[in-house]
């Protein structure tokens, strides 16, 4: 048999393995491959919640996604071509996720009574035609990796676990990617065991051989370079680029760097990579819980650093009368909420959009705060240093609203050059002479006065302050000027923000308005659409507190605007309240995030008055309750 | 303090000489009349001259309460936090700023209840700081309810059968947190205040100073067995280091240990070299000191407590910063941002 040659335009692998097998190693591998053939790719990890879970079981799953492609991609793909199964398990728990007439490559070995058992299998999928639907090549995964690194002197265990690069040799051949990257890779990881180097290399390119000598393969693929903007670029997570947005706020700001934070999924991450930058002069502190952590975040702003929190949910809710004493003493600090399934502990590890009105209203009394959201893992460096800019230049604790599927996600990011990122160099104040607290400057910021600075010794509070000079007051006619102030200078900040831009139609028949992490699903959705001949447009806010001056004006040249959101309608209700616009909210919450498939769905059931929905989505309107 | 003109930049003068005065906001007092905080206010003012430093490095950080008032009252940088959390943003502040001297005002209720959590960690981590604990014994600002410190069975608006709640003891609390310093003094002894203020300044670490303080309006005279002229010689033992524990009004009492107990005894009786010496270095006897106030017949004990060299946690963060900058060289952005695998699209 022979194994003919076909060029594909994408494709979306997701390796499925326990969580012991390597899953996101090999992903990770595949995807730095493709980047270095010049893919435009996008990935996505599933981490179970457990941390060691049996061995076999499907709460033990670990998955990754990977979507590559000669096109200009913006999700990790909606469902898979191929997926790998390393056991029942993973089977059982990612063939949902699979195109129909979809390619398993199945480890045969795993596939014995025990295994089957713990995946809740009552009998051998292999056997049956229940996988008839899709195109099935099981192999002795585990066996032939064995046979491969055959007299290392490796123990049978240590032997076995080569199975995930034998694995990805084999996938290597069938999209014809070269070994060398990964081959190298291995050799400085292992350069501590060369017998592991060995088994790791033997075992990989014993994989290669496989697909060579099998011949239960149809056809090999092609997936040609993309064509992205020139530039030099890296793979990116969401979380690697917050970090990396800190650090780049506070050479820019040339302040002294200080993150306090406490563990919590999914947010550690940025607190792992940023503990790693200390040469760059910044304090990293892991408080004993999250007030602290805020707490001591003020403390340093109230000190002249440039202070940041990173968080989830639950971790927002501890913050929040911290969060007011910043919006009252008017000091600087970002807030990074990577948000999760809510409410309370939730689903730690699955991602979801339902922060918006606790950032926008969560604490007593009025306390507006900026409220900033990245839309891709890359766009995190830039709306940090933003986040970073608006809190410094206006004196206010700024939030920057991710996710679990941005934070995780990782996409190439086209390095910027130092000097092309934003100057904000920051001046305190230091003459005593005119010296008054909460006097303010013609953007309604107040002096930053920080301790050390002589002559001007003040204090200030959470207590309420008078118009001016700082002090406490309990003035009527003072609290109600202050609060209007303090929501004047937040408001004030639509002046100094990019427009919201339009892709697509300029006006038209049919907008869909997003935020956060929906951007890539909506741009591939609103793409199908338009390919189709529909009149569809997109817009996506970036900032949303406050929104964009002109953020109306484009809302009302559609005749509809849809959108989509993973929370029950929380920006619809924003925008049915200030715009008086009666919006279509599309409501998804189920810990994953739209599917391209989902939201072309949506539109076009509308468009063609269809009002098809599927399953997955609710659409909510002001009169119906759901 | 007027600043002056130098090369055309308004700054203070070099070396300053300062009294209390200088240390005193223009803002009201609003504490009770007859309030036990008047005099620690008063003797942090007094203190702060003698100490060779400029006032514009001190920062006064306090939580929510009576006591939490201090830093409105003090002429340095002041933040009045959040309820039981002052120690929080005096940690922030102390690792980012070393330079500064940082001063927590708290009390029985801000520092033991809500801010217990904190109050551990901070003195556990030894951030290098003056921590003030007004214990009064009762909840003042909110009008009148019993406190983590307020004695068993304590009758109070929120108590009216008797509070039923064993009360923290703030010195053994410390300790049991790892505090590097712990004192107690009294509002009413304003010489033994300063001593004890101006001591804690010069401790390395956090200083935690429990502050017998009267509240007279909700709970008058709870210390008052220590501070009425008759009885207090007899009910206070004054700790010096390296001295034995005499107390008494005739000086005619002393502290000597029987097996693992502490134990009164007179000197008619017992020749002064069998008395116990105290000793700031020893755990053992701070913790022994820090439950003698309970016992019967025992004083209470004033002064340094416990009194341990340890590295800071603040020194050490900036230590490995250095040790960063070292070990990889100042940090380069743009290396940074080109870190790993790239690839270049032309």
């Amino acid at each position: 048999m022979s194994t003919q040659r076909e060029v594909l335009n994408d494709v979306v692998i997701r390796f499925a393995g326990d969580s012991g097998d390597g899953m996101q190693l090999v992903g990770g591998q595949f995807t730095l491959t493709a980047a270095l053939v010049g893919n435009d790719l996008a990935t996505l990890p599933d981490f179970p919640a457990e941390i060691r879970a049996p061995a076999g079981t499907t709460y033990g799953v670990s998955a990754f996604q990977l979507h590559f492609s000669s096109n200009d991609i913006h999700t990790p793909g909606d469902a898979p071509d191929v997926l790998v199964a390393m056991n029942p398990a993973a089977l059982i728990t990612n063939l949902i996720h699979l195109k129909p007439g979809g390619t398993i490559i199945i480890n045969e070995d795993t596939f014995d009574k025990k295994h089957l058992e713990l995946a809740g299998y009552a009998s051998n999928p292999l056997d049956g035609d229940s996988l008839s639907g899709y195109n099935v090549i099981h192999l002795r995964l585990t066996t032939g990796t064995l046979k491969a690194v055959e007299g290392l002197g490796l123990s049978n265990k240590e032997a076995g676990r080569c199975k995930n690069f034998y694995t990805l040799g084999l996938l290597y051949w069938m999209y014809n990617r070269p070994m060398e990257p990964t081959l190298e890779w291995i050799a400085e990881k292992f350069k501590a065991r060369q017998e592991f180097a060995e088994a790791n290399a033997k075992a990989l390119k014993a994989g290669y051989n496989l697909g060579e000598t099998v011949e239960v393969f149809n056809a090999r693929y092609e997936v040609g370079p993309a064509k992205l903007p020139p530039g030099k670029y890296r793979n990116i997570t969401g979380n690697q680029a917050t970090a990396l947005g800190m650090v780049a706020a506070t050479q820019r700001t040339g302040l002294k760097g200080f993150l306090g934070t406490y563990p919590i999924t999914p947010a550690s991450d940025i607190l792992h990579y940023l503990s790693r930058y200390k040469n760059f002069g910044l304090l990293t502190f892991q408080a004993e819980d999250e007030i602290a952590a805020i707490g001591a975040a003020i403390g340093a702003a109230y000190g002249g650093a440039l202070a940041f929190t990173t968080t989830a949910g639950p971790g927002i809710a501890l913050k929040s009368e911290a969060i007011g004493l910043g919006v009252m003493t008017e000091l600087p600090v970002v807030v990074c909420n990577i948000q999760r399934a809510g409410p309370s502990t939730g689903m730690p590890t699955k991602t979801e959009q339902s922060d918006l009105l606790q950032a926008f209203y969560g604490r007593n009394g009025e306390a507006p705060v900026p409220v900033v959201a990245p839309q891709t893992p890359g766009d995190c460096f830039w709306m940090l240093l933003e986040a970073a800019r608006i809190a410094t230049k206006y004196m206010v604790p700024v939030f920057f609203l991710s996710d679990g599927y941005l934070g995780n996600g990782a996409e190439p990011w086209m390095i910027p050059s130092v000097s092309d990122l934003p100057d904000m160099k920051v001046e305190f104040y230091t003459d005593p002479k005119h010296f008054h607290p909460y006097s303010r400057n013609e953007h309604e910021a107040r002096p930053w006065a920080i301790p050390g600075t002589p002559g001007l010794e003040h204090r200030v509070g959470g207590l309420e302050k008078q118009h001016g000079s700082g002090g406490v007051s309990y003035d009527p006619e003072n609290h109600e000027k202050m609060t209007r102030i303090r929501a004047r200078k937040v408001a004030g900040i639509a002046n100094d923000i990019p427009e919201l831009e339009v892709y697509g139609d300029e006006e038209g028949e049919f907008l869909v308005l997003g935020w956060g992490s929906t951007y890539g699903a909506i741009r591939v959705a609103v793409d199908r659409m338009r390919a189709k001949g529909f009149n569809v447009s997109q817009a996506h806010l970036r900032y949303l507190n406050p929104m964009p001056k002109n953020t109306g004006h484009v809302l009302r040249r559609f005749k509809q605007v849809a959108i989509p959101e993973l929370n029950t309608g929380q920006l619809a209700k924003l925008i049915r309240s200030e715009h008086l616009l009666d919006v279509v909210s599309w409501s998804k919450v189920q810990g994953l995030p739209f599917t391209a498939g989902e939201l072309e769905e949506l539109i076009e059931g509308i468009l063609t008055n269809k009002n098809t929905t599927p399953e997955s989505v609710r659409e909510l309107s002001t009169t119906k309750v759901e | 303090m007027n600043p002056i003109e130098k090369n055309g930049l308004n700054v203070l003068p070099e070396k300053q000489e300062y009294t209390a005065k200088d240390f005193s906001s223009d803002a009201d007092v609003r504490w009770c009349p007859g309030c036990g905080d008047y005099s620690i206010l008063a003797q942090v003012q007094r203190t702060l001259p003698r100490i060779d430093r400029r006032k514009e490095d001190y920062t006064f950080i306090s939580g929510i309460g009576c006591s939490s008032r201090f830093p409105y009252y003090m002429d340095c940088f002041g933040l009045h936090s959040i309820h039981g959390r002052a120690t929080t943003f005096a940690t922030g502040l102390k690792v980012t700023r070393p330079d500064l001297s940082v001063w927590v005002a708290t009390g029985d209720g801000d520092g033991l209840s809500i801010g217990g959590n904190h109050m551990m960690h901070i003195l556990r981590r030894n951030i290098n700081c003056n921590i003030l604990l007004f214990n009064n014994q009762i909840y003042g600002l909110t009008k009148g309810q019993y406190s983590p410190t307020s004695e068993v069975g304590k009758k109070t608006k929120s108590t009216p059968f008797g509070s039923i709640d064993t009360p923290v003891n703030p010195v053994r609390f410390a300790l049991g947190c790892g505090a590097s310093y712990v004192a107690r003094t009294i509002d009413r002894d304003a010489k033994h205040q300063q001593r004890i203020y101006e001591d804690a300044y010069y401790h390395k670490g956090a200083s935690f100073i429990e502050i017998y303080q009267n509240c007279n309006i909700f709970n008058d005279g709870t210390f008052g067995h220590l501070t009425e002229r008759d009885v207090k010689a007899d009910n206070l033992l004054v700790l010096e280091h390296g001295k034995p524990m005499i107390f008494g009004k005739e000086s005619d009492k002393g502290i000597r240990l029987n097996g693992l107990k502490m134990e009164g005894a007179s000197l008619a009786d017992v020749p002064e070299a069998d008395l116990l010496v105290h000793d700031e270095s020893s755990p053992e006897l701070a913790h022994a000191l820090s439950i003698m106030h309970v016992q019967p017949g025992l004083p209470t004990p004033i002064g340094v407590i416990y009194r341990e060299e340890r590295e800071t946690y603040d020194d050490l963060a900036n230590e490995q910063v250095e040790a960063a900058k070292q070990k990889f060289g100042e940090g380069d952005l743009e290396k940074l941002l080109n870190e790993g695998e790239m690839w270049v699209v032309s």
